[in-house]
């Protein structure tokens, strides 16, 4: 909790023995989508907004607010992350390798305002703390 | 910190306590008195509420006379707001669960 960068980013990144084309279906078609992250309303295409939704719990609808924001076929995915005030960005990049796939998400926008906020600065993390057990929850 | 962001969640997950809480954050210190009069429900409804607050650490009171004065601890909160190791373990997940569908997939 010792950063004071104005965002902090979330990285992870597989090797993956399947090809591009494979894992951007997985990435990018709703079907797919759902059986390894949620339910959805995604489409491929830039500028669309969507909804993941988790599993409903009281008080909170399980949904996370995105927009497509980047579609480079088999390549580069990018999409909006908003939920519960808090706004972020999900990056995927998929790289051919000898065996397959190198794909690295970036998950970036957690704002420090939030630390910022915890220390007393200011007031509107509250809301957003106390809808973070919904959110846990919520994905699980 | 399993335990005690536990207890931060429960504490938070009612929505009455969220608004008291959320009021002594926003507004500072106060009696259960004033608290009592803005939230609608009774005295000891208040201090019950107050209690698990404490219970979590999110409030601290000092007594003042005859009247007891509360205040926000948002450190207490501090658990809660580590959301890099939060998405880490999400995202870990939903990468193990992206692998099991590619191995069931065609091609």
């Amino acid at each position: 909790m010792t950063n004071t960068a104005p965002t902090r980013t979330l990285v992870i990144e597989r090797e993956m023995p399947h090809p591009p084309e494979k894992i951007w279906r997985a990435l990018t078609q709703g079907p797919l989508i759902e059986e390894w992250l949620t339910k959805n309303d995604f489409q491929p295409v830039v500028g669309h907004r969507f909804n993941f939704r988790s599993t409903p719990v009281p008080n909170w609808d399980g949904v996370i607010d995105c927009e497509v924001l980047v579609l480079d076929p088999n390549s580069r995915l990018s999409y909006s992350w908003g939920t519960m005030g808090m706004e972020s960005v999900v990056t995927w990049t998929l790289t051919p390798t000898k065996d397959g796939t190198h794909v690295r998400m970036e998950h970036s926008g957690f704002r420090s305002e939030q630390d910022a906020a915890y220390k007393g600065a200011s007031y509107g993390w509250t809301k957003f703390i106390g809808n973070l057990e919904r959110v846990v929850a919520g994905l699980d | 910190m399993q335990a005690v962001a536990e207890n931060v969640f429960k504490a938070l997950a009612d929505p009455t306590r969220r608004a008291i809480f959320e009021r002594l954050a926003r507004d500072g210190e106060q009696t259960v008195h004033a608290l009592t009069d803005h939230s609608g429900i009774s005295q000891p409804a208040v201090s019950k509420h107050l209690g698990v607050l404490k219970h979590a650490k999110l409030v601290r009171h000092r007594r003042e006379g005859r009247e007891t004065h509360y205040s926000a601890q948002p450190q207490a909160l501090a658990p809660l707001i580590d959301w890099m190791s939060f998405y880490g373990a999400f995202w870990r997940d939903r990468f193990d669960r992206l692998e099991n569908l590619l191995k069931r997939m065609d091609r």
